[in-house]
């Protein structure tokens, strides 16, 4: 019995080194999709200088599968993603909205997309975050997979790339099309 | 050349601690003078060797050499020279150098200054400090070396952090590795003598002088991050309990319990294997700390940038020192037998009570740190939650407050047998005053706060009682005052670093209760010439000017402070921006009362013209830091007690009752 | 690293950590103290280890925005921390839910104390047991060694009587 008492602290420790070691392999700074499989949040936002007054609303969602792109023109990272959503755009694999989010002014947004393309169907404005909070945004960019019937069901937090569209975005968008 | 030189000299220090770490433990094995003596001469070869390879890479930041990748990442051509040589440290590859750098004085300073320690005790210890050092010399030289060329160099540096070019933050990592990496020598102690199979009342006194300075030093360099945190973060706010912060707070904790476990173990003969498990818990805290700050494992404000290879290195390395010291402890600790006996109400009941408070502490510290990894490890990644100041300030202070409520009793209590009555009834004036007082505080507060309540009555009930213990112990008014004052004359030093010290965590107590508890602040947008008045102080806001630093741009407020009229100081705080990083930081204008500080912060302009501001009074801050210095200076007057230094005379002729009552 | 980093630097760039601007503040004292209290417990979640209260991020500055909105509008402190969490997780909680995976944390302080006070139980228990049994005869002493251990049983068996 008292020899128990001193393994004891081994025990603990190995426990907690274990724990450390699968620590090592986790990222802290992903959080979980608090959407997925929930319809998404009503938003309401007003449209970008320059297209014709639409807005974007979660009403838009219905009908198709789409992905929901949060960017802005300060986000670096948008940029490396960009081109491959003007090659979504150009192949009509699906249609992406954007959210342009924390823009300082209402020029930046339009001005980027001038330069960088504009691979967008929709696109809403949300300076003070209102749609970013509803869907859970902690940074861009991010991007949500919307069904048919506007439940989300995917969340991918940082730049869409070739590896990341053909290994889950397309499967997932190719099965839900199918699901009808 | 300079920097080749340091990295060879790193090179040379590994292989002179792998044989430091192999020959003096064969001869104490083997009971072979020499090999053990050679301890003492690799361990100051050691130290000159790393001491050279950190004065080479002190050199290239203070020359600027733009060919080494470390001086690039960290500093600039225009820095002060002062943060040219912090820079050295406020990075994760020099920080590191500084670590092995603090192992290797601890191990010079055992081998110099230990000369009454035992042959083979000391030869051990030596040794598994060597072996300690062996494995963090491998991490520097294979994953973090600081001495790394870059070609072509570069024109100038990226700078340093702003946030670290600071006179306060400078010294804090110093400050805190000669804490934490302190007790790498205690703990060196202690698996030497589970090796030996032995831990007596010599042992305990031989441990006791490192600790302390190793204690010393990690509560100044706390108090040190702490007092930054203050008169930087631009908010009056001093702990948020962040992940790094706890790090170095579980060492802190553990030491303290440790320090006055050895104290049973000197006097009693008994609490022996609790006392070493302790010395290598200490350290094992320590070096959870060095990899929760630089594996990414957590998020924190503190965290170097990160690297899995460096983190799985490191994890290697806990797993040999931690595991291996725990495996040793739970193979030869219970041979560890005691003699002593006590009652629980006694001083050495009260000491395990500090133990147990203590110990419960840095578990529970231990449990909200780690909880957010357990919770992401057991959901595979899919579940984050965070455990913040609410869930450690619920169950840190009511741990605390018996702890603090029992420090003004311990020492009053007889060993073996006290008698709690007795010792009551000596602390009725220090009871009456804490109630006088905590009354007081409950009529007078603004913002009904129960803690502000509860911590002026402990902290009045520890500061009245350790004044009473010391008047008892000299027999104040009991016997003529002039052989009062000559006892007190008498009084061995570590008996006055004991009163320092509880004294001054009784001042902390204040300080942290009345900058919790009762902080006033207003914020809102002010033209010159407005005034506003915060707890009864008038700040008259005088305008901005727009000034230049060495390597920032400076936005400067003035803030005339007055009280009835009469004026009571001039404020000046700044906002920067750091041209190299394009960062801001900001700097307070505080000026320090006894009752609080005025604080002032200058944020950002508005349009019309005015300018966002933040003022504060923050009561009885200034105390937290005097008491800081208190506790410092408490634990080094222990330290300079002669008993300590001429040490322990040999183990044999150590009798066994005949010490004097402490 | 896209915006974390830029975000986190932000965070790391001390501006007054009580970062509430003069434009966010209520018209309504008691309103305000309520969503104060709600920012307290609200984790910056670009931020490490920073409440929204605290931190001078773009998104805390919206977060703060959007509590005292809901605050206005009639919700109860309780109801704007659960919209957060339902947008966020757990993980915007400083103060961690007591829940079924969190019983292990809050319990645990209990269990430790509980745990150190047993221990310290069977360690009296222990030391009468001996003081009982062995009377005042020589307690076990570390560090004879057998040598020692036989030379001090002749000695006890041997010469003596």
């Amino acid at each position: 019995m008292k020899r128990l008492f001193y393994i004891l602290p081994l025990v603990g420790f190995l426990v907690i080194g274990a724990y450390l070691g699968v620590g090592l392999t986790l990222d802290p700074h992903k959080l979980p999709n608090m959407l997925e499989g929930q319809p998404v949040p009503a938003f309401d936002l007003p449209g970008l200088e320059g297209r014709d007054g639409k807005g974007f609303s979660n009403a838009d969602l219905l009908g198709d599968v789409s992905l929901v792109n949060v960017f802005g023109s300060w986000c670096v990272a948008c940029r490396v993603e960009h081109p491959f959503l003007m090659k979504i755009k150009e192949n009509g694999w699906v249609p992406i909205h954007g959210i342009d989010w924390r823009e300082p002014d209402r020029n930046a947004g339009p001005v980027w997309l001038r330069r960088h393309g504009d691979p967008y169907t929709l696109i809403g404005d949300d300076p003070r975050s209102i749609a970013a909070i509803a869907f859970g945004v902690t940074g861009a960019p991010e991007t949500f997979v919307v069904d048919k019937q506007g439940i989300v069901r995917y969340k991918h937090v940082g730049p869409i790339t070739e590896q990341v569209w053909a290994e889950t975005l397309k499967p997932l968008i190719d099965h839900l099309r199918e699901q009808g | 050349m300079i920097a080749e030189l340091g990295h060879f000299a790193l090179i040379l220090a590994l292989m002179v601690a792998l044989t430091q770490g192999v020959i003096p433990l064969v001869g104490a094995q083997r009971n072979h003078a020499p090999w053990m003596q050679y301890a003492n001469q690799s361990a100051i070869l050691q130290f000159v060797l790393v001491a050279i390879s950190f004065a080479c890479l002190t050199h290239a930041y203070v020359t600027s050499d733009f060919s080494l990748v470390n001086v690039v990442q960290n500093s600039h051509s225009t820095k002060p020279m002062l943060y040219k040589v912090s820079g050295v440290w406020g990075n994760h590859e020099g920080s590191m150098l500084l670590w092995v750098l603090i192992l290797a004085v601890f191990g010079a300073a055992v081998a110099m200054f230990g000369r009454y320690l035992p042959p083979a005790l000391k030869a051990r210890a030596l040794a598994v400090q060597a072996l300690i050092a062996v494995g963090f010399y491998l991490f520097i030289l294979l994953t973090s070396n600081p001495f790394q060329r870059m070609f072509p160099p570069a024109q100038d540096g990226q700078d340093l952090n702003p946030l670290l070019q600071d006179p306060g933050l400078a010294f804090h990592p110093p400050m805190l590795y000669l804490g934490y990496v302190g007790f790498s020598m205690a703990f060196s102690f202690a698996i030497a003598a589970l090796i030996e199979g032995r831990v007596d009342a010599a042992w305990a006194r031989w441990v006791r002088p490192w600790t302390l300075a190793a204690w010393c030093f990690l509560t100044g360099g706390i108090a040190l991050g702490s007092w930054w945190a203050y008169y930087e973060l631009g908010w009056g706010g001093f702990w948020f309990w962040d992940p790094v912060e706890n790090a170095s707070f579980m060492p802190w904790l553990i030491g303290t319990a440790l320090l006055h476990s050895c104290v049973v173990v000197e006097k009693r003969d008994t609490m022996k294997a609790w006392t070493v498990f302790l010395a290598i818990v200490a350290f094992s805290f320590s070096l959870l700390g060095t990899f929760l700050v630089r594996s990414g494992v957590l998020t924190s404000v503190h965290a170097f940038a990160t690297d899995p290879e460096r983190g799985v290195f490191i994890l290697v390395l806990l797993l040999i020192v931690i595991g291996g010291s725990l495996t040793l402890y739970a193979w030869r600790a219970p041979q560890l037998k005691s003699t002593g006996v006590f009652q629980p109400i006694s001083r050495e009941g009260a000491l395990l009570l500090n133990n147990l408070l203590m110990g419960t502490a840095a578990g529970v510290v231990l449990l909200g740190t780690l909880y957010p990894l357990f919770i992401d490890a057991v959901s595979g990644g899919q579940d984050k939650i965070s455990v913040g100041p609410p869930f450690f300030n619920a169950v840190f202070i009511p741990l605390m407050t018996p702890m603090v409520a029992a420090m003004a009793v311990g020492p009053l209590l007889a060993w073996k047998r006290g008698d709690l009555a007795r010792a009551l009834k000596t602390l009725w004036l220090a009871m009456a005053l804490a109630l006088v007082f905590g009354i007081a505080t409950w009529s007078l507060q603004s913002g009904q706060s129960p803690w502000g309540i509860v911590g002026v009555a402990i902290g009045s009930w520890l500061a009245i009682g350790t004044l009473i213990e010391l008047a008892d112990r000299v027999r104040l008014f009991r016997i003529p005052l002039r052989d009062s004052l000559r006892r007190l004359a008498k009084l061995p030093r570590a008996n006055w670093g004991m009163t320092l010290a509880h004294f001054g965590l009784a001042l902390a107590v204040f300080g942290i209760t009345g900058a919790g508890a009762w902080k006033v602040e207003r914020v809102q947008s002010m033209r010159p010439g407005e005034t506003v008045n915060v707890s009864g102080y008038d700040f008259r806001f005088d305008g901005a000017s727009e000034k230049e630093g060495p390597n920032y741009l400076i936005t400067e407020g003035r803030f005339t402070v007055t009280k009835d009229g009469k004026l009571i100081a001039e404020l000046a705080p700044e906002k920067r921006i750091y041209t190299v990083r394009q960062m801001p930081t900001t700097e307070a204008g505080i000026h320090t009362l006894l009752s609080g500080d005025l604080y002032a912060v200058i944020g950002d302009s508005n349009a019309d013209g005015s300018f966002v501001t933040r003022i504060y009074f923050n009561p009885l801050v200034v105390w937290m830091w005097i008491g800081a210095l208190t506790m410092v200076a408490g634990g080094a007057l222990s330290l300079s007690d002669r008993r300590f230094r001429i040490g322990a005379p040999k183990r044999s002729a150590m009798p066994a009752g005949a010490q004097p009552a402490e | 690293m896209r915006f974390v980093l830029s975000a986190v630097l932000l965070c790391l760039l001390a501006f007054p950590a009580l970062a509430v601007q003069p434009d966010e503040i209520l018209k309504d004292p008691a309103l305000e103290a309520r969503a104060r209290e709600v920012g307290k417990d609200l984790r910056c979640l670009v931020c490490q280890n920073q409440s929204i209260d605290d931190s001078d991020a773009d998104l805390a500055r919206d977060l703060r925005v959007l509590v005292r909105e809901r605050i206005v509008a009639g919700d109860s402190n309780q109801e704007v921390i659960d919209y957060v969490v339902s947008r966020y997780g757990d993980f915007v909680l400083l103060n961690p839910p007591f829940k079924l995976k969190t019983y292990a944390l809050w319990l645990g302080p209990l269990v430790i104390i509980l745990f150190g006070i047993f221990a310290i139980f069977m360690f009296f228990r222990r030391r009468g047991d001996v003081v009982a049994e062995g009377g005042a005869a020589m307690p076990a002493r570390d560090g004879l060694s057998d040598a020692e251990k036989k030379k001090l049983a002749k000695l006890m068996n041997g010469d003596g009587q």
